[in-house]
């Protein structure tokens, strides 16, 4: 018995090796070029080639050690005893308790860091951590009412959060409107044209409209880089007033918020109230979406994420029904753009790139399509965790001081978008709640789900 | 073609044509008040076609397909047509009509020859959706009602799932709406497509070969369900099914299609023994066969 | 009419080198219906390739021979280039067939952010600017107009007819080409009868890689600049090229290619050089909303 076992384990090694020396030899090829030859202007303007074999040398050993240890591990994994676990869909209890604890954690978050770190040292962890996530937390339950929820795959979403920000950037610099003025309306226009530019596109299935909306939201971009006149090109418009507390600068002036309220006057005060202003709106962005799939509307929506032509024989105008969720979408993306204007107090088109896009949609799907628990997990783990990586100077010790380890921050983003949807294509939380029931609520299974098709 | 007196529905001179394929051919029949009408005929001869533009999910070719709710002279129908509108509030033209309105004004359900039932959301939400304009009136401008939890909203919630519990216990699935439609097995899907239809309150109810796939007892089952639905809801059906003990033993008129054209149209007792349709169902028009299969099919009748 | 002339050569080079993208794109989305994301980058990753191929033969090996090189190039930057494709596919998509739709897009998103990424850092984030190539005009002028073609155009264009050719023997005549189709009509089936349907789908990724590095390295020779950046518009320009031909249809990827080549010229041309990519995605948004088949694709019918 035992003997039978180590003669497995001997081929199952032998079969690692020959995979690791493949990887090696794949490694070598794909990394040839590349890698070992970097081409460098020199000081006459001239195209050089600078030779670096150790790079090939690492990335070779690198793989291919990967390769066969986790093959090994893989095969230990597969022979050490397991009980079957069943895959029992999430109970709604556990996603209670998980979101009650995070909104305590929410509101919690900005006083436990200014307590640890002092004013000057939280400012980073707030604005860069706090903020930043909850503006994706919030244009990914945007995203999600389209995507996850109506099941209309939207690739061009920037485009409404482009509208949003430029919108109250206009409006505040040229009609001097404040901010609680200009944040409905952001948001309406966001929405207007949502519903402008959905109402061509949306009879289009699947694939196509995806990459409408994706050739929608470059136009976009490419008019506000275009449109000098108004928009002030890719300079961008600048000195957006800023966020006041209800009227109140952000000074150190006599009538600001710090002498008003008898503080001393820090740059950390503002932070906070964006950091509270921006979780207050995305709870209520979350709140009305989670009332709505309640209601027909937000039933409608999952029916047609489910099936669109069995919509359509029960008398739903399902056009009118993904209006509302490009809209409600879009009038959210314009919320977190005005959001976005005050906060930044300057835009310009550069920040409203395809990777935009491209990011809220990877959050929308490795959460799990219309749950928004996941949403908000998986864009604490995507951007939290690419922030992360701008503070891991202590690698410099490692590889050196020329090593800056901020640099590598989009590869392992791009990385993790690929090995996440290997490990979970169905995102973090896939289970369904229904919206109502008769005796008792059992969540579905992700396997039931639909996954739209427009 | 048989004569059936104030029609429901009155097709006429109905054509589907794909290209170069005539789907369906110069095609009339009328559907009785209260009857339930098959269709029958085999594979590829247009059933399903001919349910896709009755329900707007195709635009005719060519054709009129005229609906009255209430009984109306055939005067009614050709001045509607004339007149270049879409429908009154008795008449409808369900060949100008979208699919949507269809179902909502002319009050047309049907159900799918393969099953479309929203499988990740549970039996009763599957009811609930069916309902959806009633509740979306009842959440009021925006949704505002609804978001705010009025109690007219509350009420029309309640009465929405009364009316969804009626249906679960009609089919036998109270126990089981709360479970994903996807988990059911297939004779209970069947049924509880027709009870989502049913529950958009129609006049005319489409089904797109529902026995199809069942064991004999839930063909049984079923029969008495449609029979229950002619009877006591009043909603007339219009039925596609290979099955031809369900069609006789249930169908007050059957009309025959063939390569899109109608072959036949009648009573159960005229069509069981007219040549035409079995030597369709043959393909071909071999005497020997033809009255073999006679025989087999007046034995699978006798009850 | 002068100009007229002038931009419909122009035109027609930066089409040839849409047209060879935009196979890549047509052939992967045929087979199994995913939007390859990360395509425009395999593309930009090719061009890269072949310049440093082309610094590394003269500089080391210093060859001068012009053709020699450009064969040389060429090649090498194919095999490389189909090298990658298929890894990416083995490692990004394999994994995800048959699995929740969105999960192939987001991993090609995923790549597409890996690759121009790592040609961020492998070679920096500035301009790569060649050497010149070829350099050569020739003049000539029907109806005394005057036209200026390069010689670099010509070699575009010719490098793309006959390869084009030969990539149309292939996927007509071969073995290769019907297991292809027969992928493309139904997996399954296709595996049940004995065609190896991973190998397939793995060539097929191979063949869009190398028919891109084509383009990747006519684009280097015609421009002389690339960036790691210059993936993305090219990328959705060809893709806009693949659905405006039809997209499953492979003749018609050429012609949108050379469209979406003549209207972008034409319209930097005529109108303003500024407005010419809304132009493209303009064409591609009512291409879709008023023809969603392309122009030689076959309809796509709704069944109930
Ligand atoms: N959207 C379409 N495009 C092209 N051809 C179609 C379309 N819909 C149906 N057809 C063709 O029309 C003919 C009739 O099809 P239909 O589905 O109506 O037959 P059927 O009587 O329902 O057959 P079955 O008993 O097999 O369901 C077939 O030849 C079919 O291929
Ligand atoms: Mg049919």
């Amino acid at each position: 018995m035992w003997k039978r076992c180590e003669a497995m384990t001997r081929t199952n090694l032998t079969h690692a090796l020959q995979e690791a020396l493949r990887t090696a030899l794949i490694t070598a090829g794909l990394c040839f070029p590349l890698l070992v030859l970097r081409l460098e202007q020199d000081s006459s303007n001239q195209l050089t080639l600078q030779q670096r074999w150790s790079w090939l040398v690492f990335a070779v050993i690198g793989l291919s050690v990967a390769r066969f240890v986790g093959l090994v591990l893989q095969d230990w994994r597969a022979r050490a005893p397991r009980a079957e676990k069943p895959i029992a869909p999430t109970r709604p209890q556990l996603a209670r308790a998980v979101s009650i604890f995070g909104l305590i954690a929410l509101f919690a978050f900005p006083l436990v860091v200014l307590a640890f770190l002092g004013p000057s040292g939280s400012l980073k962890w707030i604005n860069n951590y706090g903020v930043q996530i909850l503006i994706y937390v919030m244009l990914g339950w945007g995203l999600n009412i389209v995507v996850g929820l109506a099941g209309l795959l939207d690739l061009g979403y920037v485009a409404f959060y482009a509208v949003g920000a430029y919108a109250y950037a206009l409006l505040s610099t040229h009609f001097g409107l404040s901010f609680w003025l200009c944040l409905p309306l952001s948001g309406l226009l966001a929405a207007t044209w949502g519903v402008l530019l959905g109402f061509p596109v949306l009879r289009l299935r699947g694939d196509y409209l995806a990459i409408v909306t994706l050739a929608f939201g470059e136009i976009i971009r490419l008019i506000l880089i275009n449109w000098t006149d108004v928009t002030n090109g890719s300079a961008g418009i600048s000195s957006i007033p800023r966020i006041t507390f209800f009227g109140l600068p952000f000074t150190a002036a006599d009538n600001g918020f710090a002498a008003t309220f008898a503080l001393e006057f820090s740059p950390i005060h503002r932070t906070i109230f964006l950091f509270y202003l921006i979780a207050c709106l995305a709870l209520l962005t979350n709140f009305i979406t989670l009332r709505l799939v309640r209601l027909p509307v937000g039933r409608a929506w999952e029916a047609l994420r489910e099936d669109e032509i069995a919509c359509r024989a029960l008398g739903l105008n399902t056009t009118r029904v993904k209006l509302t969720a490009f809209a409600l979408g879009a009038m959210f993306a314009g919320f977190a753009g005005a959001f976005f204007a005050v906060r930044q107090n300057f835009v310009n088109p550069d920040s409203f790139t395809f990777l935009e896009s491209a990011t809220i949609l990877a959050i929308v799907v490795l959460g799990g399509m219309g749950s928004q628990l996941g949403v908000a997990l998986a864009a604490v783990v995507m951007v939290g965790g690419t922030e992360i990586l701008r503070e891991l100077d202590f690698l410099k010790l490692i590889f050196g001081v020329n090593f800056d380890p901020a640099q590598y921050r989009m590869l392992i983003f791009g990385m993790a978008m690929v090995a996440i949807m290997i490990w979970k294509p169905r995102g973090l939380i896939s289970t369904r709640t229904p919206s109502l029931f008769l005796k008792e609520r059992k969540n579905i299974a992700a396997s039931h789900v639909g996954e739209g098709r427009g | 073609m048989m004569q059936v007196s104030n029609p429901l529905l009155s097709v006429a001179h109905l054509s589907m044509r794909f290209g170069g394929l005539v789907a369906v051919d110069d095609l009339s029949f009328d559907v009785g008040r209260g009857d339930i009408t098959a269709l029958i005929g085999p594979n590829g001869a247009g059933k399903t076609t001919v349910f896709n533009c009755l329900t707007g999910f195709y635009k005719p070719s060519q054709g009129r397909i005229a609906l009255s709710h209430a009984t109306s002279a055939a005067r009614d129908i050709d001045v509607l047509t004339t007149s270049g509108q879409r429908h009154t509030r008795d008449v409808f033209l369900l060949e100008r009509m979208a699919d949507f309105e269809i179902t909502r004004t002319a009050r047309v359900a049907r159900t799918f020859q393969n099953i479309r039932l929203f499988s990740g959301m549970t039996v009763l939400e599957n009811l609930i959706v069916a309902q959806h304009l009633t509740l979306m009136r009842a959440s009021g401008v925006g949704g505002l009602l609804g978001l705010l939890g009025a109690k007219s909203y509350r009420d029309a919630e309640r009465a929405a799932i009364a009316r969804a519990q009626h249906w679960l216990e009609r089919i036998n699935l109270v126990d089981r709406a709360d479970d994903p439609a996807g988990d059911l097995p297939y004779g209970d899907q069947r049924r509880l497509e027709i009870a989502r239809a049913m529950c958009t309150n129609p006049i005319l109810l489409c089904l797109d070969e529902p026995a199809a796939g069942l064991n004999p007892r839930e063909s049984a089952q079923l029969t008495q369900l449609l029979r229950s639905i002619r009877d006591e809801d009043g909603t007339s059906i219009l039925l596609i099914e290979h099955d031809m003990s369900v069609v006789m033993d249930i169908s007050d008129h059957i009309i025959v299609l063939d390569y899109g054209a109608k072959i036949a149209d009648g009573t159960p007792q005229s069509i069981r023994s007219d040549p035409k349709v079995i030597a369709a169902y043959l393909g071909v028009a071999d005497e020997e066969e033809v009255r073999a299969v006679s025989q087999e099919i007046s034995t699978g009748l006798a009850p | 009419m002068d100009v007229f002339l002038q931009q419909l050569v122009n035109g027609l080079t930066l089409g040839s080198i849409y047209g060879l993208i935009a196979i890549g794109y047509t052939m992967v989305f045929g087979i199994i219906g995913m939007v390859n994301f990360a395509h425009g980058d395999v593309f930009m990753l090719s061009a890269m390739i072949a310049l440093i191929l082309y610094m590394a033969l003269t500089m080391f090996l210093g060859l001068s021979s012009l053709p020699l090189i450009f064969i040389l190039v060429l090649v090498g930057t194919m095999v490389i280039t189909g090298l990658w494709n298929w890894t990416i596919e083995r490692v990004a998509y394999r994994p995800l067939r048959g699995s929740f739709r969105l999960a192939p897009l987001i991993s090609a998103i995923g790549m597409s952010i890996f690759l121009s990424n790592l040609v961020q850092i492998v070679q920096g984030p500035r301009n790569k600017a060649a050497p010149e190539f070829l350099s050569g005009l020739f003049h000539f002028g029907p109806a005394g107009a005057d036209v200026t073609v390069s010689l670099k155009q010509i070699l575009i264009m010719c490098v793309t007819l006959s390869l084009l050719g030969l990539f149309w023997f292939i996927v007509q005549k071969t073995a290769l080409g019907r297991a292809q189709r027969a992928c493309a009509q139904d997996q399954r089936m296709a595996a049940l009868l004995g065609i190896d349907v991973d190998r397939t789908i793995s060539l097929t990724f191979v063949i869009g890689a190398a028919l891109a590095a084509v383009a990747g390295v006519l684009f280097m020779i015609y421009y002389g600049v690339v960036n790691f950046s210059d993936g993305f518009i090219p990328g959705v320009k060809a893709f806009t090229a693949a659905v405006l031909g039809g997209i499953g249809s492979l003749p018609g990827a050429v012609l949108g290619g050379l469209l979406i080549g003549l209207i972008e010229t034409f319209w930097a041309a005529y109108f303003s050089s500024d407005y010419k990519d809304v132009a493209a995605f303009s064409i591609l948004a009512i291409t879709l909303i008023f023809m969603p088949s392309g122009l030689l694709g076959r309809p796509d019918v709704e069944k109930v």
